[in-house]
């Protein structure tokens, strides 16, 4: 199977965030109930007119800037023109002769290694309403007609289902790190199509390429892919790779295969031609400056300098960029003077293990940097265990109480050396045999008299402090 | 109902009249000139009164094209496909008149759509001319034409996306005024071409085309080709002087050599038009002949069949009696929109979107729809140079009187094919358009047409208020003529 070379091409469409859909001002949500976010544009009542979403065309930018792509010169649209039930004006308005970014390229990554992904075209588009089919009825859900979408399309540049995977994860934290999608497949807001064709591994000629259309999720993008090369491979072993065919297809998770729905024959002539409701206007070089300015720093580009800069390990680097929201908490932390392995450690372990334990988001943990900061920097400086900042830590987060309220209280740590001195003292005088057991050599009675000062003090005598009188009174 | 909207509004302000007078007068006329021309698609008999204010269109009755959406009236856009349609939201522009005080007493027939130059392709039925009802009133507007004519209100919406409101407001002896596009807000029109439809008015005078407009216009934040025209006033800059300005018109349209069949009709037409402007310019205007080359003069009536068919059929792909229109019939929701689709259109529309999707499909588009687009530009910079120097052009509209409804329907002779079609251009470039009434030709009304550069509005209508004066057509209402 692995004598042949994939060719892969992925059309990925990503919903965005925004108040109002793309052309209307019906609300952009996700909503359980049918029908619920529409105005008279979203259902094509006659008369109705598009006005465009500023924010929307905002983002699309941003996104062609981030793929490296050109931007035009002008903004404008075209329709595309097709009868569909889901389709209520009998087109969609979406952008064919000057998208919103062409050719542009991005590097992702792969496992360890970093590939760049080329990418054909990006554009701005309104979804179509929703299907739901039942025995003898259709019913029709405009809530997503004209929800802004933006396709992006990459040539056909990749090689593996592994590559295609990792390119959508790419662009899934790009769309989330810039907030300009949710991007959530479990609420259908990704939905991808991918070509596949294989070819011998010496020649430059393409193969026959199969669309395989309306894949929701990256799992299903993986399997699709695979079953592809799969079949496409073995049809070529028999000497039958003519019956490959350009066609469309489908992805069926039941079976993990791909069925077929048409041939590209049959492809419909869209007629675009340009939206006259929806008059051109210019793309200024200011605003694309300023969009510039306010793209984020990338999950990738922070890993790199977690990696390359903080010596952190590749593994936590990645958990701290999976989200933004972490990598800013991480920065947060740092920024603060903390040290980066400390900050590392307690963000990957204590504070995403709560978050997820609590099914929170981080921006609604109580606990910001700066009283994360009261606890990290007690136990740095020997003022508590490593065992008590994680009970004050959990005390905290549970009584929503800043740390040092518990560092200043009577829960705090005992770090008096006279006091320690004195309490020591005593136990040393009302344990002399053991005294004597551990001059004569068994050294490993001193964790015994540890045990004794801290059952004394219940856990809260510091234990570095507490080692060094020890050390001293039992010489 | 035969007077001007100031005469109106000064009768109500004194209470010479009442505004529940009016509508019940205009009903009652409403009534007649249905009975006579079959002008409407649907008449408001509950219309009530409105207060009278400051307004001046307060209180008085006016006619809506049945392409603009009304809340809570049918609006069928004179189509099957929408023959029990009743909106939940209104057009802007009727909008805008309903919050100063304007009482709707009808919806008016129209060509499909608004997709006809004859007025004889209505679901109700034809239109006839109120001077002779053996002819037409052209089109698209027949109905409100036809109405103001007759008197039944000083005036009625049209739309107008090639000569629609300007032709019929000729064969009919009045005034039909559509501003720079963008000028009025498109949302609620039920469109036909977008890049071409304007919504406009029929009246009986400038005067009172410059007040509705006033009222009508204003950006509009749900139609982004509109525009910010507060500091237009057109009411307010009409002051009848013209001295100083410079008119133009086509020679390869009004030369009468240029007609070598030319029938008694068209010679009479074009020799008043030439006796109307020579009088005009005792006004102080000058009039200057210009040429155009008539190989592109030529090109404009296919390049508007073109671009206007294509955009139409995407245009009208919403109509499917799924969301609204009847249900049509059938075992799937394909069959059902094909029924939808067949028994609710026109023969004449059928055809119009076999052009349109012809001229659009990937291996024609290049061929005709582009191609029409490029030429639409090269006529549209035509005229642009014009106004350079001229304020506006002056043309006569058509090649005649109203033409009789059994002579060939919307077929045009290539002789005057672009005479009858010139109009367009002002489609094309969005240019302001007005045409007035100048003359009579075998005892029915003929037209003449000024066009300016666009957000050129009140110059135009400044111009058309001076011609008007020169001449006795102002405020006429329709005198059936007599045959033998």
């Amino acid at each position: 199977m692995n004598k042949y070379k994939a060719v892969i091409g992925l059309e990925m469409h990503c919903e965005l965030k925004s108040n109002s859909k793309v052309f209307s001002s019906g609300r952009n949500s996700y909503n359980e109930i049918p029908n619920d976010n529409i105005s008279p544009v979203d259902m094509a009542f006659p008369g109705i007119l598009p006005v465009v979403n500023k924010k929307c065309v905002h983002d699309a930018l941003m996104m062609s800037m981030i793929l490296n792509c050109k931007q035009p010169e002008y903004m404008y649209f075209d329709r595309k023109n097709y009868y569909y039930p889901d389709l209520p004006k009998g087109y969609q308005i979406t952008q064919n002769t000057e998208p919103v970014g062409v050719d542009g390229e991005i590097t992702i990554e792969v496992g360890e290694k970093l590939i760049p992904v080329k990418i054909h075209d990006i554009h701005l588009e309104e979804d179509a309403a929703s299907l739901d089919h039942y025995y003898d009825t259709s019913c029709i859900d405009y809530n997503r007609a004209g929800v802004p979408l933006l396709e992006l399309v990459t040539e056909p540049c990749l090689h593996s289902a592994e590559e295609a995977v990792a390119f959508l994860e790419h662009m899934r934290s790009i769309y989330k790190y810039c907030g300009i999608s949710e991007a959530d497949t479990k609420k259908g807001q990704i939905r991808c199509d991918v070509n596949v064709s294989i070819m011998d591994e010496d020649v430059t000629e393409l193969g026959t390429k199969v669309e395989v259309k309306n894949i929701n999720s990256f799992g299903n993008v993986f399997d699709a892919i695979n079953y592809e090369i799969k079949r496409q491979s073995e049809l070529k072993d028999q000497g039958r790779y003519d019956e490959v065919e350009q066609e469309t297809r489908r992805f069926d998770e039941e079976s993990g295969t791909t069925i077929r729905m048409r041939s590209k024959v049959d492809a419909l002539d869209y007629k675009y031609f340009v939206d006259p409701n929806l008059p051109k206007y210019k793309i200024t070089p200011e605003w694309l400056a300023e969009i510039k300015r306010e793209i984020p720093a990338l999950a990738l580009e922070r890993k790199q300098k977690y990696i390359n800069e903080y010596n952190l390990s590749s593994y936590d680097a990645s958990v701290i960029v999976k989200e933004k929201e972490y990598a800013e908490y991480f920065e947060e932390l740092v920024n603060l003077g903390i040290d980066v392995k400390t900050a590392s450690n307690w963000l990957t372990t204590q504070v995403l293990g709560e978050i997820n334990r609590e099914n929170i988001s981080l921006a609604e943990f109580y606990l910001t940097p700066s009283l994360m900061k009261q606890i990290i920097d007690a136990q740095s400086r020997g003022t508590i265990s490593s065992k008590q900042a994680k009970e004050i830590f959990y005390k905290a987060v549970e009584e929503k109480k800043e740390p040092k309220t518990y560092l200043n209280s009577d829960n705090a740590q005992l770090s008096d050396r006279d006091e320690l001195t004195k309490l020591i003292t005593e136990i040393i005088n009302n344990n002399p045999e053991q005294v004597s057991q551990y001059k004569s050599g068994k050294t490993n009675l001193f964790d015994y008299f540890v045990g004794q000062v801290m059952k004394n003090t219940r856990g809260k005598a510091n234990p570095v402090i507490t080692k060094e009188i020890l050390n001293d009174l039992l010489k | 109902m035969d007077k001007t909207i100031e005469e109106l509004h000064e009768l109500l302000q004194t209470k010479k009249v009442t505004s529940a007078e009016l509508i019940q007068e205009s009903l009652q006329k409403s009534h007649e000139v249905e009975e006579k021309y079959n002008a409407f698609a649907t008449i408001l008999d509950e219309a009530g009164p409105t207060e009278v204010t400051a307004n001046l269109l307060s209180g008085i009755p006016f006619g809506i094209k049945d392409n603009y959406s009304t809340k809570g009236i049918l609006s069928t856009g004179s189509s099957n496909t929408l023959k029990n349609y009743i909106p939940f939201f209104n057009a802007t522009a009727v909008e805008k008149l309903l919050q100063a005080g304007a009482v709707p007493v009808n919806k008016t027939a129209l060509d499909e759509f608004g997709m006809g130059g004859t007025g004889t392709t209505a679901n109700t039925g034809i239109i006839k001319n109120p001077w002779d009802p053996t002819r037409m009133c052209a089109g698209s507007s027949a109905g409100s034409a036809c109405a103001v004519a007759s008197g039944v209100y000083p005036y009625a919406l049209g739309s107008d996306t090639g000569d629609s409101i300007r032709k019929p407001a000729a064969y009919c002896g009045i005034v039909g005024y559509k501003p720079t596009y963008g000028m009025i807000s498109r949302y609620g029109l039920f469109p036909f071409a977008s890049s071409l439809d304007h919504c406009g008015v029929l009246t009986r005078s400038v005067k009172d085309a410059a007040i509705v407009v006033d009222a009508m216009k204003g950006l509009d934040e749900k139609d982004m080709t509109s525009w910010d025209s507060s500091h237009i006033h057109l009411y307010n800059s009409l002051n009848g002087n013209v001295q100083g300005k410079k008119l133009c018109y086509i020679k390869e349209l009004c030369d009468i050599a240029n007609y070598p069949n030319a029938n008694p009709e068209l010679k009479e037409h074009l020799a008043n038009f030439h006796q109307v402007i020579e009088n005009f310019k005792k006004c102080g205007v000058t009039i200057e002949e210009v040429s155009v080359d008539q190989k592109l003069l030529d090109a404009l009536p296919s390049v508007y069949v073109i671009l206007s068919c294509a955009e139409a059929t995407s245009n009208m792909s919403n109509l499917t009696g799924i969301i609204f229109g009847p249900r049509g019939e059938g075992k799937n929701v394909n069959e059902m929109m094909k029924d939808h689709r067949t028994k609710g259109f026109s023969p004449l529309i059928k055809r119009r979107f076999v052009i349109g999707s012809y001229v659009l499909q990937k291996e024609n588009q290049e061929r005709y729809f582009k191609n029409a687009a490029r030429v639409r530009r090269l006529l549209v910079d035509t005229w642009k140079n014009l106004y350079k120097i001229y304020d506006a052009v002056i043309l006569p509209v058509a090649s005649g009187p109203a033409r009789h409804l059994d002579s060939d329907k919307d077929i045009l002779t290539k002789d005057t094919a672009v005479l009858e079609e010139h109009l367009q251009i002002g489609n094309f470039g969005g240019f302001p358009s007005i045409t007035l009434p100048d003359g009579f030709v075998s005892n029915l009304p003929v037209g003449i047409n000024i066009t300016g550069n666009v957000y050129d509005d009140a110059n135009v209508l400044n111009i058309a208020y001076a011609l008007e004066s020169t001449m006795n057509y102002k405020n006429q209402i329709a005198k059936e003529v007599t045959h033998e």
